[in-house]
């Protein structure tokens, strides 16, 4: 493995945010799981329902699916009692596309079907150039992208955070949604310095958090509940563009725990090392027709 | 139970037999008690030697609390509630003032001592001495410790008395207190129970009055001593704004088209998912189906629980304790069953091992037999 800060001559550069990139953060403690999210996301997404029971009666997904870009997933122990808590208690977690800062899936994908945007870093698919390899569901660290296996023409389907509603001033659903202010949207280095902000608060003091937009104005007043001292995708798997805080241990709340260097770097370091100027390559494949020529001589 | 005794029940209060039993019913079914207490209720009331005394103290309050139980609208309530109980002090509804009034209460502690039932409405201010409320001349801290400990149980009407209510609201100038607090700290041990709300729905307190009168004791508490039967649930629980919230659909502000089409009042800072009364269910003022501050389109401002009405912003967002049914959500680890796919690799696998055995067996033994042959 590549040590994360003595990057070797040949090492592939860490990806910096992109300055103008947007993301959502989301506070773990504000959220209270009605899932205004999870429906709105279906409603504007346009997706169909998806069921894990055999009634088919309800829409219950039971992780992020082709028809399911955003969930609601519920950490609990023994009773369940307290909130944020994580003995006897119970905690939210919202899971959608991370749109990594230097996203494995863009990186694995061999014909560009999956694509950073260089302006809002937003990580879009084009279902145009998919070859349908599906190296992207295998690449990303959060299980993120997933297939239409069910379909005979199948896309890759993901959180794309609303880019299609953005023409009409529109923002991510989830976050205009939320009622609490759990899902925030907005430029990332504005969510960072919030996120920055609630570490600082102390719990019991009552402060204001902004609803819908990090720098949208509505705010609503809170008191505040401990938090988990760290902010979940400022530097794991390279940094992400959706942030996470908590009152129980990421871990938990099925947030691996990723190095600073993202899959992405280190995989590209591996394979430009190899293939540097094709010397290696080259060295290798006259190895292998000596061999096989050699070989071929003695059975004659 | 003698018809004869109703029937004279009823000639006392003006109201038919049918109509005076179908009221005892219908507060029976209000406290979730069996078929048939009604009768006992009706019973009870018709065959009591003697009305329940009951002393009616009030200290920092607005009179809401005699205000809503005088609007209560059950048959003739009115003259229910005057010849059920023997109200024996009450400073707004007493016919007698001044020192008249005073040696009624004197008089009645005097006769019912350890049998009648102390009600409170109001908080009790101890800052200063209690000076911020005085009543004929002395402090209502003074009064009610005088009254309560020979008082057979206390009933805390309104948030006032329950848990401080409005005049213990920041910064609390003259140190309202509950009275629940003010006993403990004089050491005196009548029980109390609350009914909280600002103000309260007079059916909760009827129907604690009447299970008294029936059962000679206090109704199921919970741990703030408000009987189970009225705040065993959140308003959340039974609010028929539910559905959507669980759907997701929130009135985002006063009088936009979401409010107007009935969502759920939560974003605009209802505090039923933290506020446990029956508000949903019984409703307010007896004028028919949605007359509730939800109903009416105001969200919840949880005057029944403590550290909510009063203390917790108005437009802030409720917390929510409990997750309760539909709402169901997929687990971080989602613990699945094994399913038959991985049932049949294991019986295969097995399957395949055992065949393999038998195979180098019978292989061994094919050998051995060839070299026996050798």
């Amino acid at each position: 493995m590549v040590a994360a800060n003595a990057h070797p001559a040949l090492a592939r550069e860490p990806k910096e945010r992109i300055k103008d990139a947007v993301g959502m953060l989301y506070d773990s403690t504000v959220c209270i799981g009605c899932k205004a999210c999870v429906s709105a996301c279906k409603q504007f997404n346009e997706t169909p329902s998806s069921f894990s029971s055999t009634d088919e009666l309800w829409d219950n997904p039971l992780d992020n699916d082709s028809k399911t870009y955003n969930i609601i997933k519920l950490y609990k122990d023994g009773t369940g009692a307290a909130k944020d808590q994580e003995k006897d208690g119970h905690a939210y977690i919202k899971r959608q596309c991370m749109h990594c800062v230097d996203p494995a899936c863009v990186s694995a994908c061999p014909v560009s079907a999956l694509a950073k945007d260089p302006a809002n870093g937003i990580v879009s698919y084009d279902k145009k150039a998919c070859i349908g390899c599906r190296y992207c569901q295998i690449a990303c660290p959060f299980n993120v992208p997933k297939f239409e296996f069910e379909k005979a023409f199948p896309q890759i389907r993901k959180c794309q955070l609303c880019s299609h509603r953005m023409e009409k001033g529109d923002f991510a659903a989830c976050a205009q949604y939320c009622p609490t202010g759990a899902t925030i949207y907005g430029k990332v280095e504005d969510l960072l310095a919030e996120a920055k902000k609630r570490l600082a608060y102390k719990p019991g003091e009552l402060r204001k958090y902004p609803v819908e937009r990090v720098n949208g104005g509505q705010v609503t007043e809170r008191i505040v509940t401990p938090y988990v001292m760290h902010i979940y995708g400022e530097k794991e798997g390279g940094g992400t563009q959706v942030l996470y805080l908590s009152g129980v241990a990421f871990e938990k709340l099925g947030l691996p725990a990723l190095e600073e260097t993202s899959d992405a770097q280190r995989s590209e370091t591996i394979q430009h090392t190899i293939y540097k100027g094709m010397i290696a390559p080259i060295v290798f494949l006259g190895g292998l027709v000596y061999a096989v020529h050699k070989n071929t001589k003695d059975h004659k | 139970m003698k018809n004869k005794d109703i029937a004279s029940v009823s000639k006392h209060l003006g109201v038919s037999r049918r109509e005076f039993l179908k009221y005892c019913s219908i507060v029976a079914a209000g406290m979730g008690l069996p078929l048939g207490t009604g009768e006992q209720i009706a019973e009870a009331v018709t065959k009591a030697a003697r009305r329940p005394p009951v002393i009616w103290l009030s200290a920092q309050e607005c009179t809401g609390c005699s205000e809503s139980l005088l609007r209560a609208t059950h048959p003739t309530f009115e003259h229910l509630i005057l010849d059920l109980i023997s109200l024996d002090y009450h400073e707004t509804l007493s016919t007698p003032s001044g020192h008249q009034a005073e040696a009624a209460r004197a008089a009645s502690i005097k006769e019912n001592k350890g049998k009648f039932i102390l009600v409170v409405d109001g908080a009790i201010p101890v800052k200063d001495k209690g000076i911020y409320c005085m009543i004929a001349g002395r402090t209502a801290l003074d009064i009610l410790q005088e009254t309560a400990k020979d008082a057979f149980a206390i009933i805390a009407m309104g948030s006032c008395s329950s848990w401080g209510g409005v005049p213990s609201a920041d910064p609390n100038p003259t140190g309202a207190t509950p009275v629940q607090k003010i006993l403990t700290d004089a050491g005196i041990k009548t029980p109390v129970v609350t009914i909280p709300g600002c103000p309260p729905n007079p059916y909760n307190f009827l129907s604690t009055v009447l299970y008294f009168v029936t059962f000679k004791k206090l109704p199921e508490l919970d741990d703030l001593a408000r009987p189970k039967f009225a705040y065993g649930r959140l308003i959340h629980e039974n609010c028929e704004r539910r559905p959507h919230f669980d759907a997701g659909r929130f009135a985002t502000e006063f009088g936009d088209e979401n409010h107007r089409k009935g969502y759920c009042l939560y974003k605009l800072g209802c505090k039923g998912p933290e506020t446990h009364a029956n508000c949903p269910s019984i409703l307010f003022g007896d004028t028919g189906s949605g007359t509730w501050p939800v109903g009416t389109g105001h969200p919840c401002f949880g005057c029944t629980e403590k550290g909510i009405g009063f203390h917790k912003p108005l437009f802030s967002k409720a917390s929510l304790h409990m997750v309760t049914p539909p709402d169901t959500y997929p687990h971080v680890v989602e613990h699945q069953g094994k399913s038959a796919l991985a049932g049949i690799a294991v019986a295969a696998a097995a399957a395949g091992a055992a065949y393999a055995a038998v195979n180098n067996v019978a292989k061994k033994l094919g050998d051995d037999d060839g070299k026996g042959k050798k």
